[in-house]
């Protein structure tokens, strides 16, 4: 069987240590995602971190905004490479369907993750 | 006009575009780097962070003394970014028209040392921030609008 991806959480502040953390919370596991902060970085301290979350292992860029320094560190980093893949958006679902779901293609799990992510924004009735 | 004349080497971020581009109204902003003028595909993600409301500008250092003035001149307000010293003491030396210079982020990198939270310097850094203002262009530290402004000699 083939390794599993890794899901690192890229975002300003503490929303990736946050994220990662909820996600340990409700599904009790614990190796699936690493949270980057962008905190006191510049881009190349960002692709230090990135690298060091990857540690080699494919996975999936899980950026908090659809632009702006996370995304630049991000997609610099994946750029030209099979085994990363960007999601944008990152969400509470997103990351409870991924982690479930990594024994699959980087990319492949990108689109999952992002349809999982997007259907869970709705607008309840009150 | 140019409001606000910025070096942080982060360049198009969220601090720039919500955190000075909302409360300035700006309608452009001038992303001054000789790297990324040439880089089709940079440009292409500085955009994506970007409202499609905003015009973004791509000049090197070069095009950027030359076309300050029309900058100066636009009645958009605009923010001008620059991601180190040299580009914008370039500008300040060959444009004039700069009164001041708003230092948002220079993180921490090898041979720098800690002068704020968000401002890292080498001595040799140091040194050309005073020289620009002993020109005459006030440069101040702020990384956002809400923070307060530090004057150079409060951390050199």
């Amino acid at each position: 069987m083939s390794e599993h991806l890794v899901g690192v959480v890229v975002s300003h502040a503490a929303v990736a240590q946050a994220l990662v953390a909820a996600v340990q919370g409700i599904t009790g596991i614990d190796s699936a995602l690493v949270g980057v902060s962008n905190e006191g970085c510049d881009y190349p301290a960002m692709t230090e971190r990135l690298e060091r979350a990857l540690a080699g292992r494919r996975g999936v860029l899980f950026v908090d905004l659809p632009g702006g320094s996370c995304l630049t560190s991000a997609a610099r980093y994946a750029r030209g490479r099979d085994d990363v893949a960007i999601v944008t958006g990152v969400n509470l679902a997103m990351l409870l369907d991924f982690v479930f779901n990594r024994d699959v293609p980087p990319a492949d799990a990108g689109r999952r993750a992002a349809a999982a992510g997007a259907k869970a924004i709705r607008v309840p009735a009150a | 006009m140019i409001k606000l004349f910025r070096i942080d080497d982060r360049l198009i971020h969220g601090q720039v575009v919500v955190g000075w581009g909302q409360p300035l109204g700006v309608g452009f902003i001038v992303l001054v780097d000789d790297e990324v003028r040439v880089s089709d595909w940079e440009q292409d993600l500085y955009r994506m962070g970007v409202p499609p409301e905003i015009e973004v500008i791509f000049a090197s250092a070069a095009e950027a003394v030359e076309r300050l003035a029309e900058w100066q001149a636009d009645p958009r307000g605009g923010i001008l970014l620059t991601g180190n010293i040299d580009a914008m003491a370039t500008l300040c030396a060959g444009a004039g028209r700069v009164p001041a210079v708003n230092l948002g982020g220079m993180h921490h990198r090898a041979g720098r040392t800690e002068r704020l939270r968000y401002v890292y310097l080498t001595a040799d850094e140091a040194a050309k921030l005073r020289r620009l203002a002993s020109t005459g262009v006030r440069v101040m530290a702020q990384d956002v609008p809400s923070a307060r402004a530090i004057g150079l000699e409060e951390f050199l």
